[in-house]
């Protein structure tokens, strides 16, 4: 029996009055892809937010790969292997594509208060750099400034960084959002060859890459862990169903 | 150090800080709204004062003198706004910091060129030329009460303003997040047209309040300016309450630390080193006191949700 | 044309590489020819002008660093000029007159307040970050108006240049402007070696993108810190050289219209181009001289001069000729 590699305990969080994570507590085991899902406004970015660091929690704990780390900044849970890609791409724009990767695989070999020497040839950060880049299929623009990527090629790039971080653990939020139905299909390819090899979180909408991804999925509604269970179980669930289409029909 | 005398210099910060309060209210209303960093906030202040003095020597009458120069405020500030400040809001605070600090530059030498480097006076109305009796022996000037009756009045205006009125509620919205309230159809040119106006005839305002007391000159809203946005950055910014909270503060911090810093160093240590470090230290007692502010809540005590 | 002005705005260092060693390579020849032109022509001013601006340059620099790459927009550069300037004033007067000595001694003491104020600075952001600078660099003005002793308001007069290992070799203009040159380059190649090494491209991305930076595990604000206080310290060797060059030291060299100054010559020139905050000291201070002689009020036209710089001149002066000669590029080859 071993032990989740993500751990959350009662996590509670509210805006005013407004109750945005309500109660939900989660374990994540070693090699599993644990799906995310409800309808718009359940509060899985929160979620997100709250797992890596962005958002203090008002009450509950997050462990991770044993430890406590719900009062550590979002830089210390990711030197411990937390990664995460963000709903909204976040990148460096200015910055090449291959810049952008390596900045990830400086901060995890450490000693970045080197103030001499040429950061952007440095083989030792470029080579694991570029291995993650090929990885998710943008190595060829690796020279390119981040900024003039399509959509999709940028949603590579945020996926190319958490990758370089070598993560225990990868949040993936909404990582189909907004790109078309080849890409998508690619994406979906590319996270079947990591499963197993890496444990994710994965908060998603569209419904086709939770099924053919997801080992076990969790139902949020209002804030609220409605059923985590096995994607057979879930999708013939009624009650899950309606709730739901209801939250959708309102 | 008696009580009297801790009295006046108690009134005297109340002044300072009511003072601080009218140009620092205008100053985050348009930091809050439109995230605009006017370094030449302090201007319009001085422009008030001058603009007093040129409408009194026109009217005779420190009444209508008020009222042509807080118009003539409005119309200078609007006029401003429409040449320059609306091509800055989407830029960013750099682009603002210099070209602001541009305006300044033309601004005070431009009323140095008009009125010249002396420093000129401002009748008081003859109704308010007289003192008050605290204590037997201690009289007090009626204008600094008057200074901070006004001070007061314009705040609670404000409050019932910003608190209890539609126009009120879009500035707090404007303040929490200005995007939001674009989209949701309100008119955010006129919006900010209406809260930058304001802010000018404030600051005005306060300009032509002051200028009976102190020497109206060129440059004599640098200094000011420099404490205001110490106020709003305590004050945290956006938020009107907070700057009242935080003009008082720091204009009783001041006025206390200037009048009685000697007198307490005095109590640990000799006179004649107290005499050295008092001055200093009460110099620098509102950075101190900003410093310490920041570092436990860098948004400011009262910030505007959003920012 | 996005790819000029992104290219000139603190981008990926490789892309950078053909424009970055002509440019300043012609700014420090004219520096370093100056001296000889001024003796050809008989115009021994230009080297009192030229020693000048290079005192400004320096702390534009590292303003620049702060600014342009590391998006901090400190308003309170002029502290450490002041800070520096006040060292070397204060050891004169206690008989220490070597710049072995105050030299350290003045960046040693601009770094420590850039540490101490920089610790409350760091943790705050946006126009926060710059009332705060602002604020300390008030606060340092306001101390030393009142140290008596020192002069207070009026400033305090250094008896003689400091002397190098004993030797009184900055007594002569010449020499001093070269010692002025030497730490121009000095700070400006220790910025650019900054920029392009692993702590500078942490500081630029924390410019870019804070939250991603955080993200792959970046503890921002320690770098912020540390740029800040480097700057600092680069603020107090142009205090040494500004006290040493007049032979006076005044509060007015910390005022907030000081360090305002500072930020109107690194964006007149280009922010975040490192060789505009040379070229913008150098514009400024010939400017105000030039200006000023024409009228006293020169701030009436250089006010407004501002403002169109800031609506219509992106990017500054290095901007504008990167667009013109690009423009001119594009003529010459169909």
């Amino acid at each position: 029996m071993s032990e989740p590699v993500l751990r959350i305990k009662g996590l509670r969080k509210s805006f005013g009055s407004l109750v945005v994570t309500d109660d939900v507590s989660l374990d994540v085991m070693p090699g599993e892809m644990l799906a995310v899902i409800g309808p718009n406004g359940a509060g899985k970015t929160t979620l997100i937010n709250q797992i890596s660091g962005l958002l203090p929690p008002d009450a509950g704990t997050i462990m991770f790969d044993g430890a406590d780390v719900t009062a550590l900044p979002p830089q210390a849970r990711a030197l411990r292997g937390l990664a995460r890609s963000f709903q909204i791409t976040s990148i460096l724009p200015s910055f090449s594509v291959l810049e952008n990767v390596a900045l990830a695989v400086q901060a995890r070999i450490g000693s970045s208060l080197r103030f001499f020497g040429c950061a952007a040839a440095e083989a030792k950060l470029n080579q694991p750099a570029m291995a993650a880049l090929e990885q998710t299929g943008i190595a060829d623009r690796a020279h390119v400034q981040a900024g003039e990527l399509s959509h999709g090629e940028k949603r590579a790039l945020e996926l190319a960084i958490a990758l370089a971080m070598q993560p225990a653990l990868l949040l993936l939020d909404e990582p189909m959002a907004g790109i078309g139905r080849e890409e998508t299909d690619r994406q979906i390819e590319l996270l079947l060859r990591l499963k197993g090899k890496l444990t994710m979180v994965l908060v998603e909408h569209d419904m086709s890459a939770v099924f053919a991804l997801a080992d076990r999925i969790s139902v949020l509604i209002r804030g609220r862990v409605l059923r985590t269970g096995l994607p057979a179980d879930v999708r013939a669930d009624q009650q899950i169903v309606t709730a739901y289409l209801g939250e959708q029909m309102e | 150090m008696t009580a009297t005398l801790f009295l006046v210099q108690v009134l005297n910060g109340l002044q300072f800080g009511v003072l601080l309060f009218l140009i620092a209210a205008g100053l985050t209303l348009v930091f809050g709204v439109m995230d605009f960093i006017n370094l030449a906030h302090g201007v319009q202040y001085m422009l008030g004062a001058y603009l007093a003095v040129a409408s009194y020597g026109l009217v005779g009458n420190f009444l209508f003198a008020l009222v042509l120069a807080l118009l003539a405020s409005l119309g200078f500030g609007l006029l401003l706004e429409f040449l320059v400040f609306r091509h800055l809001y989407e830029r960013d605070h750099l682009d603002q910091v210099i070209a602001t600090f541009g305006i300044i530059l033309f601004l005070n030498h431009a009323v140095r060129m008009i009125w010249g480097a002396a420093p000129l006076n401002l009748p008081m109305p003859e109704a308010f030329t007289g003192t008050v009796q605290l204590a037997p022996g201690q009289l007090y000037p009626v204008w600094r009460l008057v200074i901070i009756a006004a001070g007061i009045g314009v705040a609670g205006g404000l409050y019932i303003l910003v608190t209890q009125t539609r126009i009120g509620m879009l500035v707090r919205a404007g303040a929490t997040n200005a995007r939001m309230v674009s989209a949701l159809g309100v008119n955010i040119k006129q919006l900010f047209m209406i809260v930058f106006g304001f802010g000018t005839m404030l600051a005005g305002f306060a300009g032509v309040m002051i200028a009976p007391i102190i020497s109206v000159e060129p440059g004599m809203g640098t200094n000011i300016l420099i404490l205001a946005f110490v106020v709003i950055v305590i004050g945290g910014i956006g938020s009107i309450r907070g700057a009242f909270v935080a003009a008082l503060l720091i204009g009783l911090v001041d006025t206390l630390g200037r009048s009685f810093s000697i007198d307490v160093l005095r109590l640990v240590m000799a006179p004649s080193p107290a005499r050295t470090v008092g001055p200093a230290i009460a110099s620098i007692l509102i950075y101190v006191l900003m410093a310490i502010v920041l570092y436990l809540r860098p948004a400011g005590l009262f910030p505007a949700r959003g920012r | 044309m996005a790819g000029a002005a992104a290219v000139a705005v603190g981008g990926a260092g490789s892309l950078r590489r053909p424009r970055h060693v002509a440019l300043p390579a012609v700014i420090f020849a004219a520096f370093a020819l100056l001296p000889a032109f001024a003796a050809l022509t008989a115009q021994h001013y230009l080297v009192d002008t030229g020693t000048r601006i290079m005192v400004f340059a320096v702390a534009a620099v590292a303003l620049d660093l702060l600014v342009g790459y590391g998006g901090l927009i400190s308003f309170g550069q002029a502290a450490f000029i002041g800070l520096g300037a006040y060292a070397v004033g204060i050891l004169s007067t206690a008989g220490i007159a070597d710049a072995l000595i105050s030299l350290p001694v003045a960046i040693a003491v601009s770094m420590l307040f850039a540490w101490i104020t920089g610790i409350v600075c760091i943790r705050t952001k946006g126009v926060y970050f710059i009332m705060i600078t602002l604020a300390f660099g008030q606060m340092v003005y306001f101390l030393a108006t009142s140290l008596a002793p020192y002069g207070g308001d009026n400033g305090l007069t250094v008896e003689a240049r400091n002397t190098i290992a004993g030797w009184p070799v900055l007594k002569n203009d010449t020499a001093f402007y070269y010692f002025a040159l030497l730490c121009l380059l000095a700070s400006y190649l220790l910025c650019r070696a900054l920029i392009a090494s692993r702590f500078g491209r942490v500081l630029r991305g924390a410019k870019e993108n804070a939250t991603r930076m955080a993200a792959v595990g970046f503890t921002v604000q320690r770098f912020q810190l540390i740029a800040y206080v480097i700057a600092g310290g680069i603020g107090g060797v142009s205090g040494f050289l500004l006290a040493n060059s007049t032979e006076f030291v005044a509060p007015a060299y910390m005022a907030w219209q000081q360090s305002g100054e500072l930020i109107v010559m690194v964006i007149l020139g280009g922010v975040g181009t490192l060789d505009g905050a040379i070229v913008g000291s150098a514009v400024y201070l010939l400017a105000e001289e030039w200006l000023s002689g024409v009228t006293e009020n020169w701030q009436v036209i250089f006010g407004p001069f501002l403002v169109l710089v800031v609506l219509f001149a992106r990017g500054g002066l290095i901007g504008l000729s990167t667009r013109l000669s690009t423009r001119l590029w594009r003529r010459l080859r169909p």
